[in-house]
C-alpha cells in the first residue's frame, strides 16, 4: 500500500469554545488533486492551517509525510486566502517570490544563483516575470494572486495548498492557472479550496466537503452522481447551490 | 553657520543627531511597516518609570533605565502576541503607569528635582563625549543586528504566516525587534527626548514608505530624511536660539505636511488629466 502524504486522525478543533472541526479523518495519497469545498465558516481555512502547522491541534493527529507539520513545513507551498494583507508594504513582486527561497538564520548570506533561477522560472510560469519590479500595491487582484502562487512554487514544494487561488482571476486566467496546477500535479500533491466548483471539476481528482465534519469523495472526475453526492453533504448549499443551478440551466438547453 | 562648528558641543550635537537619525531610520522603518507605532510610543513613555527608579534608589542611570524599559517592552510584546485584540488598551495602561511611576518616584527622591522637560525634549546640546561613544556603540550594534536578520525581518513584517512556514523563528524575532526599539529609546531619551524619538521613528519612515520600492530603500530614505530634518533643525535652533528637540520635530512635521500636500497635488493632477485630454 502507498504511504499517505497527509494523515488526519480524529481531529477536533475549536476557536474560543466555538467548535470548528469535529471528528475529522482524512487520508491523502501522493499525487492527489483534492478540492476542499464547503460553506463560509465551514472550517476549510482552519483545516488547511492545521495541516500547515500554523494552528496547533487540540485533539487528534495531523501527520504530513508521517511527521508533525512543523518538521516538514519547508516541503509545503502555501497560497493564503487573503492576498490583500499589507498591500501598502514597500516590496516588489520579485522580493515577494524570493520569500519562497528564504532559509532562516542565513544572516548576511545572500540568495544564491540557483534561488534566483528558481524564482525566475516560477514568475515566468505565471506570466509575471515582466512585472517583477512592480511594487505589490500596483498590481491588480489577479496579478497579486499569481505572484503569491509563484511564491508558493518557488518553495519547490511536494505538497501545495491553495486557499481560493482564483477568487480575483478572470476566466481565461483561471483556466491558465488550473492547467498549470494540473501539470504540476504529475509530481506533487495539491489541495485547493475553491467556490468555483465548475471550473475545478475538470481538473481535480477528488472532493472533500468541509462543514465541521469532512466527507471525502474519491472520483476521477465530477460526475452528476458526484454532484449528487456533494449535495448530500451536511452543507448549507452556498458553494454547491450556485454551480448546481448553472448546471441545471445548461442541461435544460 | 560654519563658525558654529568650532564649538565642541555643537560638533557633539551634530554627531548625536546623525547617530539618532540613522538608528531611528532603521528601527522606525520596522515600527511603521509592522504598525506598532503605538507600542513604540508606549515603550518610550514607560521608560520614564525606569528613570524614576534609577534616581529613587540611586542606581546607575543607564543600567536601571535600560533593564526596566526592556522588561516593559517585552511585557508589551508578549501582550501583543497573546491578546492581540485587546493589546492597545493594555499598552495604553502600561504607557500611563510607567510615566506616572517615574513622576512619583522623582517626587519622593529627596533633594533632587529632575526637569521632566529635559526627558521629553532632551538636551542634545549637552551630549558629552562619553554619551557619544555609548551611542556609537549601541548604534553599531543595532545596524549589525538589523542587517544580519534583514531577510527574516522582511518576511516577518510582510507575511508572518509564510515566514513561519519557512522556519523563521517569528516569536524570537518579534521580541528581538521590540527589544531593539527599547534599546534605541533608552539610548536616545536623554539626548533627544522621548517625543523626538517617536517623531524620528515615525515621520521619516512614513514619508519614505510612499516612495520606496523596497524595504531596503525605505530604510535608506528614512535615514536620509532623518539626517536632513535633524541637521536643518539644529541649524535653525542655533540661529534663532530655539529649543533644539522641538525645532527638529517642527522641521520633521513640516516635511510630513509637504509630503501630504505633494500627494494631494499628484492626486488632483491625475484627476485633471482625462478632462484636459478631452479638451484636446
Amino acid at each position: 500500500m502507498r504511504t499517505p502524504v497527509i494523515e488526519i486522525k480524529d481531529l477536533w478543533f475549536a476557536f474560543n469554545k466555538h467548535l470548528v472541526l469535529k471528528a475529522v479523518n482524512l487520508t491523502i495519497y501522493p499525487n492527489e488533486f483534492l478540492a476542499l469545498i464547503g460553506p463560509n465558516g465551514g472550517g476549510k481555512t482552519t483545516l488547511i492551517k492545521l495541516m500547515l502547522g500554523l494552528l496547533k491541534t487540540e485533539h487528534g493527529k495531523v501527520l504530513i509525510f508521517g511527521q508533525k507539520p512543523k518538521q516538514v513545513a519547508h516541503l509545503i507551498g502555501y497560497v493564503p486566502q487573503d492576498v490583500r494583507i499589507n498591500t501598502n508594504f514597500p516590496i516588489s513582486v520579485h522580493d515577494v517570490v524570493l520569500m519562497g527561497r528564504l532559509h532562516p538564520r542565513q544572516g548576511w548570506v545572500r540568495y544564491s544563483r540557483k534561488d534566483h533561477i528558481i524564482v525566475q522560472n516560477a514568475l515566468e510560469k505565471l506570466g509575471m516575470w515582466q512585472y517583477r519590479n512592480e511594487r505589490i500595491k500596483q498590481l491588480s487582484g489577479g496579478q497579486r494572486q499569481r505572484a503569491f502562487i509563484a511564491r508558493a512554487l518557488a518553495v519547490e514544494p511536494e505538497i501545495l495548498f491553495l486557499d481560493e487561488p482564483i477568487a480575483n482571476v478572470d476566466t481565461k486566467g483561471q483556466t491558465e492557472i488550473f492547467s498549470l496546477l494540473k501539470d504540476l500535479n504529475k509530481s506533487i500533491t495539491i489541495l485547493v479550496v475553491s467556490h468555483d466548483f465548475m471550473v475545478l471539476s475538470s481538473y481535480i481528482k477528488a472532493v472533500a466537503c468541509v462543514n465541521q465534519r469532512v466527507h471525502f469523495h474519491a472520483a476521477a472526475e465530477i460526475t452528476d452522481e458526484m454532484l449528487e453526492m456533494a449535495y448530500h453533504c451536511p452543507v448549507e448549499l452556498i458553494a454547491h447551490g450556485i454551480p448546481h443551478r448553472v448546471l441545471r440551466k445548461h442541461e435544460e438547453h | 553657520m560654519f563658525d558654529a562648528l568650532q564649538f565642541e558641543f555643537i560638533r557633539n550635537a551634530i554627531l548625536a543627531g546623525v547617530v539618532a537619525g540613522v538608528v531611528c531610520g532603521i528601527i522606525g522603518t520596522f515600527v511603521v511597516v509592522n504598525r506598532i507605532v503605538f507600542l513604540a510610543g508606549g515603550i518610550a513613555h514607560a521608560a520614564y518609570g525606569g528613570i524614576g527608579l534609577a534616581f529613587f534608589f540611586g542606581l546607575n542611570y543607564l543600567a536601571c533605565t535600560l533593564s526596566f524599559t526592556i522588561f516593559v517592552a517585552l511585557l508589551m510584546a508578549a501582550i501583543m502576541l497573546n491578546a492581540k485584540n485587546r493589546s492597545d488598551t493594555f499598552i495604553g495602561v502600561l504607557w500611563a503607569v510607567g510615566m506616572a511611576m517615574g513622576v512619583l518616584l522623582l517626587d519622593l527622591t529627596p533633594g533632587y528635582h529632575v526637569d521632566l522637560m529635559s526627558y521629553l525634549f532632551g538636551s542634545i546640546l549637552t551630549v558629552s563625549q562619553s554619551d557619544l561613544w555609548l551611542m556609537l556603540g549601541l548604534g553599531a550594534l543595532i545596524v549589525l543586528v538589523a542587517s544580519y536578520f534583514y531577510k527574516d525581518f522582511l518576511a516577518l513584517s510582510y507575511d508572518a504566516e509564510f515566514a513561519q512556514l519557512r522556519g523563521v523563528p517569528i516569536k524570537f524575532l518579534y521580541f528581538l525587534l521590540i527589544g531593539m526599539i527599547a534599546l534605541s529609546v533608552v539610548m536616545l531619551i536623554r539626548v533627544v527626548g522621548l517625543i523626538l524619538v517617536i517623531a524620528l521613528l515615525t515621520i521619516s519612515p512614513y514619508i519614505a514608505e510612499k516612495y520606496a520600492g523596497s524595504l531596503q530603500k525605505m530604510i535608506f530614505f528614512s535615514v536620509l530624511l532623518n539626517l536632513l530634518f535633524t541637521l536643518v533643525g539644529l541649524w535653525l535652533s542655533y540661529t534663532y536660539n530655539l529649543t533644539c528637540g522641538a525645532t527638529i520635530i517642527m522641521v520633521s512635521a513640516g516635511g510630513f505636511f509637504i509630503s501630504l500636500l505633494g500627494d494631494r497635488i499628484k492626486h488632483f493632477r491625475l484627476r485633471l488629466k482625462p478632462i484636459s485630454n478631452k479638451a484636446k
